[in-house]
Formats: C-alpha cells, structure tokens, sequence
C-alpha cells in the first residue's frame, strides 16, 4: 500500500500535466478539423475563450478538476486498484492490441515466471547442493572454489554477461540468437519451442551468476549447523556422513533458506529489468522499463501492485513454513 | 566485537592475502583515476557526447596493440601535425611546401585520408597534393586553386581521400598500375604495389604544396589523418570517441559514486539503528516499521521512476542510491547496540546522568566501527554496480559518462552481436575489478570482525 501510495505520488503530478496536455491538443485538433466551427466566431479572442471553456469542461469531466493528491482522487485510485481494475494504458498495448492494463500484464507476466522463476529454483537447487557440500567440507578444493566464485560472481553485473553471452554464443559461435524475443506469431505450433530456445541464453546467464552467492549463504548456514552438538553426536553414532549433510543438518538450515527462496522466487516476477532490457525478453521487467519511459501511469500502478502483492504473500507463506521447519518459531 | 582493536584490525588484516589483493587493486584504480584528472582536460570530457569533437579520429577502430598478435597487421589511425615545411622564393612566385612523412607497415590498406588546413593568403594560391611511394614513384592527386581574394584572408578546408578529382587524377596516371583501377577506391591505390592490388609497405612522403604569386602564403595549420582500422590504447566507438578516455575518467567517477554512496549510508544506518536500539521501546518500534517500509519498497523500479521524473544528475543519483542503501545497516546496528546496551558500562554511564547522545558517540558507536567499515567496503559495489545498471538503461547524468554508459551505448550499437568486443569487455571489466577490489577488502575486514567466519 505504501509502495503504491508512494508511486501515485511520484508519478501522478507529471501524469496530471500529460494528460492535462493531451486535452489540450484533443481540442485543438477537433477545432482545426472542423473549420466551420472557427468561422462562426468574430474574434480571436472569442475563439480563445471557446476553446478555453471547452478544454476547462473535459478536464472537470474526467476529476482532473482536483489535484491529483486530493483524498477523493487518491482514494478512488486505490480502490478501483483492489478490484484489479488498472483502467487503460495511455500508449502501452498488449501484443494482441489491447490496451487493458489488466491484459498486458498477465500477457508478460507468464513469461518472466518462465524465465526468473526456472532460473530461481535452478539456482537455488544448484545452490544448496553446492553450499551443503562445501559446508561440510570447510577448507576444502569444492568450499574454496564455491567460496571464491561467489565473491567474484557478486561484483560482475548480471547484464554485462549476458551482453558477454550474446558475443560469445551469437557471434563468435552462432548458436544462439541475440534477441530473445521470438519471430514467429504466438499462435503457430512451433512458438513454445523457439520460445524455450530463445530462453536458453538469458537462463544460463542468470543461474551462471546467481548460484555462485546461492551457495556461499547456504555454507555460511552450514557451517554453524555442522559445529553444533548434536551433529557431532551423530558422527559418534556412526550415521552416513551423506545422510547427515542432507537430511539432519541440511533441515536444520532450512528455515532461513527457504525465506530466502520465497522471498527470491516473488523477487524474480519483477524480472531483472535490465537483464530483460539485454536480452529483449518481453518480460515484466521490460514492460516495468518501457511504461516508466512513457510515463504510463496505469501500466506502472498495475504492476508495482501485483509485484507488491505477490511479494506480499510469499512473506507471509516464508513466515508459515519458517513456523513449519522450526517449532520454536510457533509460540514466539 | 569489543575485543578487536584497531591494532588487531591492522595486523589481521596485513595477514590476509585476500585483503591485500584489495588494496593493492585499489591503489591502482586511485592512482589512474589522479592520472586521468591531471593528464585528461575535463573539456575533452565534457565533449563526449558531442560528435563534432571527435570528427579526426576513426569509427569502430580496434585497439593498437591487437598487431601484436596479428599476423597481419591492421592499418593505424594517423594523425599526422606536424609536417617539416620549406618556403621557396624564385621571383615573383614563392612556393611553400608541407611534407608528411608515414611509415606504411600494414597488411591492410587504410580507410581514407584527409588533410585539413588552414591556410593564410592573398589572390588565389595553387594547391597541389602529391604522395612520392617507397619505390620512388610520385602520384599526382589534386591540384587546385583556393578561392580568391583581394586582401589577407584565412580559409579553413579539409581534402577527401573520396574527392570524385583526385580519383580523376589517378585515373590519368593508370599506365603506372598492372591492374584495373576502374572500381578500386583512392587509398586502395595510392598505398598498392605496381603489379597486384596489395598494400606497399615503406615510407610514403605526402606533399602539400601552396603557389603564390606576388604574395607570402601560410598554412599555419596543417594536418593529414591517415584513416586507419586500428587507434589507441582501447580503440574507438561508433561515434569515433576514443574510449580510453571514456575509461580513464569512468574511474575516478566510480569511485566518487561507490564511495559517497557507502560512507553516507553506512553512517545514516548506523545513527539511526543505534539511536532505534539505545532509545527502544516505542521509539524503536516506529523506526523499524519505517524501516521496513523501505525495506520492502523494491529499489531499482523506483529508482527508475526517481531518475525519470526528478532528475538524473549524478549527484541526485547518490542521493536516491542513498536511501535504499542505509536499511539493512540501520537492522544490523539495532541488534548491535541492543546487545551493547546491557553491558555494564552503558548503565553506568546512564547512572552518571550523562546525555544519550554522549553515551551514543563515545560508548556505543566506536564499538560499530569495525562492522561500519566492513560494511562500507561490501556495499560499495553495490552501489557501483546499481548506478552502471541505471547508466545502462540509459537513465545516466549525460555530462558525466560512467562506464555504464559506456555499455549503454555499446547495446544501443548492437556492439554484443555485431562483434566489437573492445566497446564491451573493458568497461565491464573495470566495474568487476573496483567492485572487487572492495568485496576483497571488505570479506578480509569482514573475516576479522566477525570471527564465526573464520573457520
């Protein structure tokens, strides 16, 4: 709410003016088109109070009357928002041609959770196996190597290798294709196929440096858990060493990894904007960058909210199986 | 955390490899940065978006030293100024003549050439350009007269390597070339061997030479660009703009920006969680729920939406990056100065009847500073990093380019997929080595401070 309340603020005073403007140069062009209109006046300055008095009574249909910050404005904005009614986008449309706020988003937003969602759970799965492993190694080549590669990985920008990616793969060793948008319309057969190959790109690149700082929070987590006692104990006992990593210990370090996941997974449906930006995946990310360029009020509110929303949730769904994993956390 | 002191710090810290990789890179990025502010005009600067600034130097041209590994080496780019000049009176006409000498020692022929002058004469001087190849033949190219005038007048001009007459020129003198010279552009030629169509390697001498009649005749300014494939030490860009430039002076702007950025929001964070924490009860809850308010804002949508609407200088964009910065440090310090705040000495301080902002200082604070410079070094590439992506999309400060930008218009260019990987690498690369060379400092400062890491 906030977020939104924030976004309304900072955008709505320049929205206002656009389309303050965009009257303006309705009417005029109304006028210009209709030259008997123009005849009818003895003026100039009777013409000009006409138009004056025409563009005063559009802007008062449409509330723009009041400042954008007037309760009764603010408050008609948010409610039409909870009932998901985002109004029209001003110069944004769907690939189908709509300009519903509502279809453009759940157009692009399947395909961001196809591309940052799979590379979430990648990395993360990547992640876990490789942290637990070096955790329970401390010292070792594997813990060196995951430890250094996640240092390094977390100072290169993710869209400076994928523009390192695109040389590579689409220039010097064509494989690839540059852009990830597909060519061919979405209703032919074909279309999920060159879509998921038009995803490998930007895929390997996400996970190639997200895994890296994936597995050094998991070993951080690890390495505690494998010095408190009762792991120790289990050593004594005799219990595979494999068995202790990943079932006794690992589960130990699952509350804070799966609030991170869950918070992760939400944070990938924003999509990397700028990672989206490289590869021209048509993504939320990229839909978030264009509307904000066009100042599309609409386009921007729809999304902050459901991003907002969804983030929303998966803390509340993170506080839950945090309860789950760990029983202390129920009676706190 | 009480126990580490500064002395401990020190010696800890010369101990670790890690740490001293950091500095010594850090050192390095500094010491460029002091060599780009004193040997690079901020004007030349300043003039990086403006096109007509780099007009003489070469589009897209590789960096120089890619000849060392080629076994064919790739035409440089040539600015030549300063020609030895003879001025030759015989009567009534005197005669000055301009002569650029190159040394020609590619496998390729160049793209163009241009002589650009300015030149100081009255009536109407004959100008005539000529090139005397290696193997000693003399090439007719232009001869022209400048426009005339009554009195002292100063014309400035530049001469095409593409002027339709010069290729007219050489055309007339085709006897010399066993090949077809129909098709063949003027530079193809001037630099050929008699037999095939391949470059001359050797010295080429160029001749400018200026009749007068009656009159003395300068060309105060006189410069022949050979266009070349090959130029600098980082090559050039789509708009001719030498990069090492753009690369030199991104360094000290990197720098300023990380650094700013870190400093302010580590010392923001840390008053505000330390005050939060000492001061508790109602006060710490109102704090941290705002904290986490803007713990939850998602940063670089509104960054964007920041830099669109309000400005996109670079010095508001510290101050944007500022606010998403100093949260996660305000958390850490809360916790920090909560634990701290038990201790025996705080209560006694607070017996004594001293003043919370006193006990703050003097007794919470310097107990932080460890962690404060861990942090400041770690979120330094963060900050970086953020503003280079920002940069990327376009949304940088245009009067002071970063490497962002630099990749920014690298993408614009399609430079990724068009193979001009001299445009992409070394601006990334030196984003990736500062943001290192902090991440390095700070994971060494980080090693001591908390010493759960160590093992």
């Amino acid at each position: 709410m906030v977020t939104l309340l924030i976004t309304i603020a900072l955008v709505g005073s320049n929205m206002d003016t656009i389309l303050k403007q965009g009257i303006v140069f309705q009417v005029r062009s109304e006028i210009t088109e209709n030259p008997a209109i123009a005849e009818s006046f003895s003026s100039v300055e009777e013409f000009e109070n006409f138009i004056q008095s025409q563009i005063d009574q559009r802007i008062k249909v449409l509330g723009l009357g009041e400042p954008w910050y007037s309760p009764q404005r603010i408050g008609l904005t948010m409610y039409k928002i909870l009932l998901l009614d985002f109004g029209h986008a001003t110069f944004l449309t769907s690939d189908s041609g709509s300009s519903d706020v509502k279809d453009i988003i759940f157009e692009k937003l399947p395909r961001t959770i196809l591309l940052f969602t799979t590379a979430t759970i990648i990395i993360s799965v990547i992640g876990v196996f490789l942290g637990a492993l070096s955790g329970s190694k401390v010292g070792s080549i594997i813990d060196r190597i995951t430890s250094s590669f996640a240092i390094i990985s977390s100072s290169f920008p993710v869209w400076w290798i994928g523009m390192l990616m695109i040389f590579l793969f689409a220039f010097v060793y064509q494989i690839f294709p540059a852009r990830a948008t597909p060519d061919i319309p979405s209703s032919d057969p074909g279309y999920i196929g060159a879509l998921l190959y038009h995803m490998t790109l930007p895929l390997i690149t996400i996970v190639m440096i997200g895994f890296g700082s994936w597995a050094y929070l998991v070993r951080n987590f690890m390495v505690g858990i494998m010095q408190e006692d009762f792991i120790m104990a289990k050593k004594t006992i005799g219990i595979n060493q494999k068995k202790i990593i990943y079932i006794h210990a690992l589960k130990n370090a699952a509350p804070p990894i799966v609030t991170i996941l869950a918070l992760s997974l939400s944070g990938s449906l924003g999509g990397a904007i700028i990672t989206e930006a490289v590869f021209d995946w048509p993504g939320m990310g990229r839909l978030y960058f264009e509307a904000i360029t066009v100042m599309d009020l609409p386009v921007i509110i729809g999304a902050t909210y459901i991003l907002t929303v969804f983030f929303l949730v998966s803390i509340l769904i993170a506080d839950l199986l945090y309860g789950y994993f760990d029983p202390r956390m129920r009676t706190g | 955390m009480s126990s580490v002191t500064p002395l401990e710090i020190k010696q800890e810290f010369l101990k670790s490899k890690i740490g001293i990789t950091g500095i010594v890179i850090l050192a390095i990025l500094v010491l460029t940065s002091i060599i780009a502010i004193i040997t690079i005009p901020v004007e030349t600067f300043q003039e990086w978006n403006n096109p007509g600034n780099w007009i003489s130097y070469p589009k897209i041209a590789v960096p120089v030293w890619i000849n060392i590994f080629m076994a064919e080496k790739i035409p440089e780019h040539r600015i030549l100024e300063s020609p030895s000049i003879q001025i030759n009176s015989q009567g009534t006409i005197s005669l000055t003549s301009h002569q650029f000498g190159l040394n020609f020692d590619y496998d390729d022929f160049p793209n163009d050439f241009i002589y650009e002058f300015t030149s100081e004469y009255s009536g109407s001087p004959l100008l005539q350009m000529s090139v005397i190849r290696p193997d000693g033949i003399k090439l007719e190219l232009l001869s022209t007269s400048l426009p005339f005038s009554d009195s002292k007048t100063i014309h400035s001009d530049r001469i095409f390597s593409t002027d339709e007459v010069i290729k007219k020129n050489l055309s007339l003198q085709s006897e010399i070339f066993g090949f077809n010279l129909h098709r063949l552009s003027v530079e193809d030629i001037v630099f050929s061997k008699i037999q095939r169509n391949e470059p001359l390697k050797g010295n080429y001498i160029f001749l400018i030479d200026l009749y007068g009649v009656n009159s003395e005749n300068h060309i105060p300014e006189s410069k022949l660009i050979i266009g070349g494939k090959a130029f600098g030490i980082m090559g050039t860009d789509e708009i001719r703009r030498d990069l090492t430039i753009g690369l030199l002076w991104g360094t000290p702007l990197a720098l300023f920006i990380g650094l700013v950025v870190a400093i302010a929001s580590v010392v923001m964070g840390l008053l505000y969680g330390v005050y939060a924490g000492f001061k508790g009860k109602k006060t710490d809850e109102i704090m941290m729920r705002f904290n986490d308010v803007i713990y939850a804002l998602p940063a670089l949508p509104f960054l964007i939406i920041l830099s669109v609407t309000i400005s996109n200088s670079i010095f508001v964009m510290v101050g944007f990056l500022m606010i998403f910065g100093w949260v996660g440090i305000a958390k850490v310090a809360r916790s920090m100065s909560l634990q701290i705040k038990t201790r025996g000495y705080v209560d006694a301080a607070t017996m004594m009847g001293q003043k919370n902002s006193k006990i703050i200082l003097k007794h919470i604070l310097p107990q932080l500073l460890p962690y404060a410079f861990a942090s400041i070094a770690i979120s330094v590439p963060a900050a970086i990093t953020t503003e280079a992506g920002l940069s990327f999309l376009g949304l940088g400060d245009p009067s002071f380019p970063t490497w962002g930008q630099i990749l920014h218009d690298a993408n614009t260019f399609g430079a990724a997929a068009r193979g001009l990987w001299w445009w992409i690498i070394p601006p990334g690369v030196m984003i990736a080595v500062t943001g290192l060379a902090f991440v390095f400092i700070g994971n060494a400062l980080d090693a001591i401070v908390n010493p759960k890491l160590k093992r």
